[in-house]
């Protein structure tokens, strides 16, 4: 055996970036062997973008260098990193939508200035590609008639068209059922098995370990860890990634229902298109219990949340809540329900929960803003305002507890919190939640679902919108599947495992369970 | 009767030309992502660079030269403002809008002293009709004679010129890589820029062609349609030109149709006035005038299902940060 290394696909060294006062990348150094899946997993924030947007140009390293094959190479922008070879999938699919399939791929090496010639040479290679790498795409489809899982195979597609021997995938997952996400492994594998080196950056362990052959951790800007996937496991790098010891179970007792708090039956609702985005659902909500919409984004949980929450009109059925009846033709509004009682913690807290110019004593209020509490004659209570803000900080431990920072400049989690706070301490019959942990660091996200389990436990009812399936299995006492809108299945927490619910989610179960009967 | 239409329909060529000119500039900075409110201006510009050189030099071509190279400079401004700076598209068209309307008759006043007009251009220094051959001689042969000597001949250059662009346009458009990645910057500027293309750079060349078009559009109001410049006598076809955008979808084709009803209805008012309808009596003139904004706003308000333009437009492009 020879004792000389061969190079590495790409190698990086002393890597540094700052943003202002942030500092995202520091003295980062990865070597990534040819032919190899390498993970890179970290907390949102912890520098996994800022590093793989240096690699593909689209920023420039303050410091360091980036050597492929072994060659130091400089790249100072996507045209650049194309050239020698590196392809990335971002996160946000950067498709334009109303163009075809092929249109997409060609976009930026048409091969002439007129279209004709390079699109049918572009039509030769992509059935080479397709039938190399197992990736079958309509060319001629128009994009934004696609489903995600394909728009993400274009991405790939487009990658390889421009002869990418790099992938760099970011989040891949984030919005693909686990079937989805487990045919884009096994395009990653035959990628791998073609001399493709893949680049896996992700903040879910469980797919590192299912598919790497190498993981990086990083924290903080910082590359904490090196290791070999089959060396290590899921605790070791939760534990890399955030630097502490961390349950990944919420601890909680069996849920104590009582009655019924909030019945909706047969709801429906068209949005301003005409389509219909929620079809006919029905369900019961306790008081004490953590009912779990579980779902793949986009199949009618957020429109859920909003006719619930008064956000949105019903289309038909109504809801029975507090004594009353809520139907298209006698609707609440938002306002009306808080009154009621029900308080709502949207999914996106930027568009929805918070007002991101505001100082956090001030979106600490929003949508209670008319309470007596926070008003004198004429003016707003500020001091009421702040002194509450300032008590809710230290309870909630939001950081820095200061009621005066604007709201933009809390960091996710902590926003979070300032959200979450603001609707838990109205002393709420039912709670709305969604997406509670989207974008927020582990160390908040088990403060946040203690406090949801706290909430329950003092008999209130709550509904739990979430498309990660772990936080939807670790925190529910019974689980409802939605599929294009409809309600697809119901299952008890304490029965419920991950492919059973993934399988739903695809609306498959029940054409798995056909085709095992026959 | 048949004559009258013939006439009516010649005029119309006459009087869409302008706005068919302004409306492919708008396609093409819109198809883009920059949203121009300020082809009136650029063409007003172009207008009268187009007859203040024209009268210097004595020469069309050369006015038009001047015209493009105005109307050009004015959308570099507004590329500069809109691209690099990342302003609002719209507070940029309008003030160029309103810089314009000034400053071509403070020019005009300090130049040729004739109250803001240029001097009346004649011979060489406009663009004259192009008879087609044997026109005169089958003048007189039914319906084919009338057509031909009368609506497709006779008109100057700029007409035919605009007529040409169409069609070029929707092959620039749809069918070379400069059309793909123009109407990509205008969808998803992210998509382009991460497939190694400059955004700016795209955007920049779409204003330019706007300019230019721009410019040849105010020439043949000066220099053409007109034997001189008048204060503002682009009289809003800019606009038009926008509404004739909207209304064809961003689409070169339709965008030609609308420019077609636009003018249509314009000759048959000039047509109108002072002519007693049966039964109905005389039609004030403003009642025509008013039609093509009438039916632009009834159209755009449904009848022609929505207007979805260019998913990118008038949002300036950052790089996001991750």
């Amino acid at each position: 055996m020879s004792n000389q290394t061969p190079p590495y696909a790409i190698e990086l060294e002393g890597i540094s970036k700052r943003f202002g006062a942030v500092q995202a990348n520091k003295d980062i150094c990865l070597q990534v062997p040819k032919g190899s899946i390498h993970g890179i997993i970290g907390e949102n924030g912890a520098g996994k973008s800022t590093l793989m947007s240096i690699i593909y140009g689209f920023y420039e390293a303050d410091s360091g260098t980036i050597s492929i094959d072994g060659e130091q190479v400089d790249i100072r922008n996507s045209q650049d990193a194309i050239k020698v070879g590196i392809g990335m999938v971002h996160q946000h699919f950067m498709l334009v939508e109303n163009f075809t399939v092929l249109e997409n791929i060609v976009l930026g090496a048409e091969g002439g200035a007129v279209l004709k010639h390079g699109l049918s040479a572009a039509r030769e290679e992509l059935k080479r590609l397709e039938t190399e790498y197992r990736l079958d795409v309509d060319v001629d489809a128009v994009v934004e008639d696609l489903p995600v899982g394909l728009q993400q195979r274009v991405e790939i597609l487009k990658a390889l068209y421009r002869g990418a021997k790099i992938l760099i995938l970011d989040e891949p997952t984030g919005v693909l059922t686990p079937q989805e996400a487990d045919h884009l492994f096994r395009i990653l594998k035959s990628l791998k098995e073609q001399g493709v080196t893949v680049l896996l950056i992700t903040h879910k362990l469980r797919e590192i370990l299912a598919s790497t052959d190498n993981v990086s951790v990083m924290r903080q800007g910082e590359m904490v860890a090196h290791r070999e996937t089959a060396t290590t496991n899921k605790d070791e790098l939760a534990e890399l990634m955030v630097g502490k010891k961390v349950r990944l179970k919420v601890t909680k007792d069996t849920a104590q229902p009582t009655g019924t708090v909030l019945s909706a039956k047969d709801l429906s609702f068209f949005d301003s298109q005409g389509v219909e985005r929620l079809k006919k659902v029905s369900f019961e909500l306790k008081a004490g219990e953590i009912l779990g919409i579980a779902g793949v984004s986009g199949n009618g949980q957020s429109e859920l949340l909003n006719v619930l929450s008064g956000i949105a009109p019903l289309s038909s059925g109504e809801i029975q809540y507090a004594g009353q009846t809520i139907t298209a033709s006698a609707p609440k509004n938002a306002a009306q329900m808080r009154d009621l009682k029900m308080a709502h913690v949207p999914e996106d807290r930027h568009k929805m929960g918070l007002v991101t110019g505001f100082d956090a004593y001030e979106a600490a209020v929003l949508g209670y803003q008319n309470s007596e509490v926070y008003n004198g004659k004429v003016l707003m209570n500020r001091k009421a305002m702040l002194s509450e803000c300032e008590q809710r900080m230290t309870d909630w431990d939001v950081r820095p507890p200061d009621p005066f920072l604007k709201t933009a400049n809390f960091s996710g989690g902590n926003q979070q919190k300032i959200v979450i706070a603001r609707e838990v301490e109205q002393n709420p019959e039912v709670l709305l939640i969604g997406q509670p942990t989207r974008g927020v660091d582990i160390g908040a996200i088990e403060n946040i679902h203690e406090q949801i389990v706290k909430l329950r436990d003092a008999g209130k009812a709550i509904l739990l919108v979430s498309v990660e399936l772990d936080e939807i299995m670790a925190l529910s006492d019974r689980i409802i599947v939605m599929f294009d809108g409809a309600v697809v299945g119901e299952v008890p927490a304490d029965q419920a495992d991950e492919r059973t619910l993934g399988l739903m989610m695809a609306n498959a179960w029940n054409e798995e369970k056909g085709a095992a009967e026959a | 009767m048949f004559e009258t239409l013939i006439l009516i329909l010649d005029a119309t060529l006459r009087v869409s030309t302008p706005l068919i000119l302004a409306a492919l500039a708008g396609l093409f900075s819109e198809r883009s992502g920059i949203v121009d409110i300020g082809l009136e201006g650029k063409m007003l510009g172009g207008a009268f660079a187009a007859a203040a050189a024209a009268a210097v030099f004595g020469s069309a071509w050369i006015g038009l030269a001047f015209a493009i190279l105005a109307s050009v400079g004015l959308a570099l401004i507004h590329g500069f403002a809109c691209i690099t700076h990342r302003g609002d598209h719209i507070v940029s068209g309008v003030a160029i809008n309103t810089i314009v309307a000034g400053l071509t008759v403070t020019l005009g006043l300090d130049w040729f002293s004739q109250g803001g007009q240029t001097p009346a251009l004649t011979g060489d220094a406009r663009f004259t009709s192009i008879v087609f051959p044997f026109a005169e001689q089958i003048a007189d042969v039914p319906v084919i004679g009338l057509i031909y000597s009368e609506l497709l001949s006779g008109h100057n250059i700029l007409v035919y010129m605009a007529f040409v662009f169409v069609p070029a346009t929707y092959w620039i458009v749809f069918k070379t890589r400069f059309g793909l990645r123009l109407r990509a910057v205008g969808e998803n500027p992210h998509a382009v820029d991460t497939a190694g293309i400059s955004v700016a750079l795209v955007r920049y060349r779409a204003v330019i062609i706007c300019g230019i078009l721009c410019g040849i559009a105010g020439a043949y109001l000066s220099t053409a349609h007109n034997a001189g410049f008048l204060k503002d006598m682009s009289a809003g076809k800019g606009y038009m030109a926008l509404a004739a955008l909207i209304f064809g979808k961003w689409r070169p084709v339709p965008v030609l149709f609308a420019c077609l009803l636009f003018g249509f209805l314009d000759a048959v008012a000039v047509r109108l006035q002072g002519v007693a309808l049966p039964g109905i009596g005389e039609v004030p003139v403003q009642a025509i005038e008013v039609l093509p904004y009438v039916l632009t706003v009834l159209l755009l308000a449904g009848f022609i299902g929505k207007a979805v333009g260019p998913k990118a437009i008038g949002k300036p492009y950052v790089k996001e940060r991750a």
